[in-house]
């Protein structure tokens, strides 16, 4: 019965790797729109970009790493 | 878990290929056991070395092939230091590299087929982002004396607003070698994991062509982030280091 809930939760915490999808998503867009109005300044942001990925990114990761302890962990 | 036998084929569970294992047998696993992660390490390692001093050796005007991958390695790493840390921050290049090389040979050596991907373990990865918090902790300290402490007084917001700011800032502080560990050894192991779970498909004779593609697609998307995740690992530590170096919020 603990497993099943567990798997239940997992499940769950699976959710936030979709939420950290749109946050990616956000952030590609808003550079391309932002590099198609002024490309000669977009070469200069690619780190930014990069930076603000790898950000949202972690939360869904940290989603990620709540799924697999509680499939491996609990 | 994968107890169920549904038709034959070969039942793979998807993370087990993560399993650290003595490389010479037996079961015991203790402090200087050469394990599977040992190999893979030196073998890492070993390639690092390889490509830029063996490679480099001839120091030739026309370059080589392995030469000019180091020359074009060198020069990516050295431009990123310079643009995001900025140029004071050029004496910590040596460090930046040898993160940014080990940690990209890493991750391609992980690609191999039967490899064992090292960086998709925590532990691994953990202890690179200690190295890096540690670094610029005490390069804060040193460099900036109480000063740094600025670092979590934010000066341009409003009075009121600057202790509960400070929470913030000293919480997502602490938070960064949580996250810069766990986003290279969670995307290395999701990718992993994924491509496994698409081999145990592949078992099944309906979806087997369906699976085998679905493999080479994301084995594709795999080498970008293996790469990606590279950069962005030593990207942050350049960031950190921008922090350390100049500590004014």
């Amino acid at each position: 019965m603990e497993g099943d809930l567990a798997h239940i939760g997992a499940g769950l915490a699976a959710i936030g790797s979709g939420a950290a999808a749109i946050g990616v998503g956000h952030v590609a867009g808003n550079f391309l729109s932002g590099a198609l109005r002024n490309p000669t300044a977009a070469a200069s942001q690619t780190a930014t970009l990069f930076i603000g990925i790898a950000f949202a990114e972690a939360l869904g990761i940290f989603s990620f790493l709540v799924a697999l302890l509680l499939m491996f962990a609990v | 878990m994968a107890d169920e036998a549904h038709g034959g084929g070969i039942q793979i569970h998807p993370m087990d290929q993560f399993k650290v294992e003595p490389l010479f047998g037996g079961d015991h696993i203790g402090m200087l056991t050469p394990t599977n992660v040992t190999l893979w390490l030196a073998l890492a390692v070993g390639a690092v070395v390889l490509l830029l001093v063996v490679g480099t050796r001839g120091r030739a005007i026309i370059p080589s092939r392995a030469q000019s991958v180091a020359e074009l390695a060198y020069g990516f790493v050295y431009k990123m230091v310079e643009d995001v840390a900025g140029k004071d921050a050029v004496r910590f290049f040596p460090y930046i590299m040898t993160l940014f090389m080990f940690i990209v040979t890493a991750n391609f050596l992980g690609l191999l087929p039967m490899s064992f991907a090292t960086t998709s373990h925590i532990a691994v990865t953990a202890i690179l982002a200690l190295a890096v918090f540690l670094t610029v902790t005490v390069l804060g300290f040193v460099l900036n004396g109480t000063k740094f402490l600025g670092l979590f007084w934010v000066s341009s917001a409003p009075m009121a607003l600057r202790p509960i700011l400070a929470v913030i800032e000293i919480i997502s502080y602490f938070v960064r070698p949580v996250s810069h560990s766990i986003r290279l050894a969670g995307n290395i192991m999701a990718g992993h994991a994924v491509i496994k779970v698409f081999a145990g498909f592949a078992a099944v004779a309906t979806i087997a062509p369906f699976s085998i593609l679905a493999i080479t697609a994301v084995y594709g998307l795999e080498v970008l982030v293996a790469f990606i995740q590279a950069y962005v690992f030593t990207i942050l530590t350049c960031v950190y280091l921008k922090d350390a170096l100049h500590p004014s919020h």
